[in-house]
């Protein structure tokens, strides 16, 4: 299975957990024999035919991969232009490409005999994940969710707790990722010893972003063959919304060294010059924050500001290191769209597909209103549909 | 001499030095003078000033509250490098601004050193600058002659407490217990100490050794730093404050638990 990973010469991160200037391991001393281990047993299981084999079966019978890369007729002809290619990760098993990661670090934990697993959650993508690997694997799993999105994402709560997981409210702060991601950290600090944290997106102290990127790098080496079959060859643009930034690394990832453009897609909010915006890499400035430095919003004195999304999975006022990293380079581009946008987004890729995205996939649909007409029919561009709506039918349907 | 250094020189052999810490701004941004004051004519031997963070990972709800509080009220670097400059005209007990990185990076890392060495500061506690990542300050910290002090746990192994101790300046800090901070009681704390504290002493030979987390009483910290060169208390002044602000005379009621502290009653 490893053999369909293509290798890279791109060579982020460093071996201290650098990418470029970011990322880091900035926790106190008494996780540091927790990442330690972690990255140590990590190194390991990269290396063991066993554990790939295990991770790439799961996938493949338990989470429905390869995930299919759709052709979107009737959006193409809508706009016009190039045509548009969908990487259906709302097709995984749960709803959302957070599984990938999910499994990959439950069997970590179990490597590394740990037998409490803990995650924090936004959207509850990432929870549900979470809380189905533990069920698959009988692991006690808690979840810590911001008050705010556990009405929000009520759905995904209840799927949570009818797998058996505990979900426990977070209500300190802006009540949402921010605040269930600190609970999760104070939660690891206090039970180091016998808990796994299972984080989320590509952000968090090294080994984590490197790690998390890696699991979902499947998503992009099976677009990489899938367009190749297709099209027979590479596609002119990749596009994927960016929260913390997994589903978007794991679509690039694989295509750093290609002739290829990239886009990632932030949440604006009401508007990244209104004071409720979560475009982190568009309006922030670097900063530490859950272990890395990375871009981050945040006020004068250095405190954290509370991001705002429509979109819960989004609504976080960082972002994964390798983004800070591409975003200085140049390699990848970042917009933001509007939580407005992102709702027109949902309207059209529903009545035109027959699709449901999650609100946090609608805005990099949201995009195509700008990138669409800059492209011309022989060219080819692919969004990564990281997710499915049913969790956001309240939010959409007070919205419509 | 650093007065940290010279704190630990003139300690009597079987004394225990206390050092207390108190977020800046909490109760008031017009209260911490007077409260670092009042704790050193109460006992205090060295004062961790803490400059609040909005997303402290590494405490409790007890210094989560107490952080939240002092920004509410408007607290800044600038503010606190002013107090400290104010409890100078007065005492020259050892400072020590412990926080989170990300305030300090804002501030601006020279900036930050060169105005903590004009106040009086003696020394940098900053909880989630493993010595990994030490580069992002250690240098300017250094040209400025003020000590980082590093933290150990029972978790941390050997070579990395010698690592501390070389690294560190004046103290080191042990962490009781695994968890954030106020998070146990010192019943529970007192078991496990032991064997850390041994620990400790193997491998931390250069510096003083103080104890903390946990620590609510005279009794917890006599038990607890029972092989330390003293103790550090934080969750439990706070929760004192809590407690009698803004009752008439509240700044009493917290001096005479600062003093049960030190000297039991
Ligand atoms: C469907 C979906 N897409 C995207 C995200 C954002 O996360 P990331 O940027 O890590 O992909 C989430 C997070 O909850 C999600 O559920």
């Amino acid at each position: 299975m490893q053999a369909t990973e293509i290798k890279t010469k791109y060579d982020q991160p460093n071996n201290r957990g650098y990418f470029g200037d970011y990322g880091g391991k900035f926790v106190p001393e008494i996780l540091i024999p927790a990442i330690t281990a972690l990255e140590e047993e990590y190194q390991k299981a990269q290396n063991d035919p066993e554990f790939l084999q295990q991770y790439h079966e799961l996938l493949e019978e338990y989470v429905g991969r390869p995930t299919k890369l759709t052709f979107a007729d009737k959006l193409t002809a809508h706009y016009g232009k190039a045509k548009i290619y969908l990487k259906r990760e709302d097709l995984c098993h749960t709803g959302a490409h957070k599984i990938n990661n999910a499994i990959g670090q439950i069997l970590l934990a179990r490597r590394m005999g740990k037998t409490r697993i803990i995650a924090e959650t936004g959207a509850g993508q990432h929870g549900v994940a979470t809380a189905t690997a533990c069920a698959k694997f009988g692991m006690q799993c808690i979840v810590y969710m911001g008050a705010e999105d556990t009405v929000r994402q009520k759905l995904n709560v209840d799927r949570m707790r009818l797998m058996g997981a505990e979900v426990r409210e977070v209500t300190s702060g802006s009540k949402t990722l921010k605040d269930a991601t600190n609970e999760a950290i104070r939660d690891w600090v206090t039970n180091v010893e016998d808990t796994f944290y299972i984080i989320g997106s590509v952000v968090g102290p090294h080994p984590y972003p490197m790690m998390v990127r890696n699991f979902h790098r499947v998503i992009g080496d099976e677009t990489k063959r899938q367009i190749l079959e297709k099209e027979g060859r590479l596609p002119d643009y990749l596009v994927a919304c960016v929260g913390g930034g997994s589903n978007a690394l794991g679509l690039f990832y694989p295509f750093m060294d290609d002739d290829v453009k990239i886009i990632g897609v932030e949440a604006a909010g009401y508007g990244v010059d209104s004071g409720q915006t979560a475009a982190t890499i568009t309006k922030g400035t670097p900063g530490i924050l859950h272990g890395s430095l990375s871009y981050l919003l945040h006020d004068a004195n250095g405190q954290i500001e509370l991001a705002h999304s429509i979109s819960a999975g989004l609504d976080y006022p960082g972002i994964g290191p390798e983004h800070s990293y591409l975003h200085d380079s140049g390699r990848v581009q970042y917009h933001a769209v509007t939580d407005e946008e992102a709702m027109e987004a949902v309207k059209l890729l529903s009545q035109k597909e027959g699709i449901i995205p999650a609100l946090e996939t609608a805005h990099a649909f949201a995009w195509l209103e700008n990138l669409m007409p800059e492209t011309s029919p022989d060219e080819i561009v692919i969004l990564n549909l990281s997710g499915r709506g049913d969790k956001d039918m309240k939010t959409i349907s007070e919205n419509l | 001499m650093n007065r940290i250094t010279k704190k630990f020189q003139e300690k009597q052999a079987d004394e225990k030095l206390m050092s207390l810490f108190i977020t800046a701004g909490y109760p008031d941004l017009e209260s911490t003078v007077d409260l670092i004051l009042g704790f050193e004519k109460n006992g205090a031997d060295v004062i961790e000033l803490g400059m609040p963070f909005s997303d402290p990972l590494a405490d409790g709800p007890t210094i989560q509250y107490s952080s939240d509080v002092a920004i509410e009220k408007g607290i800044s670097i600038d503010k606190i490098m002013d107090m400290v400059a104010e409890i100078r005209k007065h005492s020259e007990i050892p400072i020590i601004l412990m926080g989170y990185m990300n305030p300090v990076l804002r501030y601006g890392v020279s900036k930050f050193c060169d105005r903590a060495k004009e106040v009086g500061v003696d020394g940098f506690i900053l909880p989630d600058i493993p010595v990994e990542e030490s580069g992002l300050i250690e240098k300017e910290a250094d040209n400025v002659d003020i000590p980082i002090i590093y933290l150990v746990a029972p978790n941390t192994t050997d070579e990395r407490m010698s690592l501390a101790d070389e690294k560190s300046n004046g103290f080191v800090y042990c962490v009781s217990v695994t968890g954030v901070t106020g998070a146990r009681s010192g019943e529970e704390v007192s078991q496990s100490v032991n064997r850390f504290i041994e620990r400790v002493g193997e491998n931390v030979t250069k510096n003083p050794k103080m104890i903390g987390f946990g620590i609510k009483s005279f009794d917890d910290a006599q038990k607890i730093a029972e092989k330390a060169d003293g103790f550090i208390v934080g969750s439990a002044l706070i929760n004192k404050i809590k407690e009698v602000y803004p009752q008439q005379n509240w700044k009493d009621h917290v001096f005479d638990f600062v003093h049960s502290l030190k000297f039991g009653k």
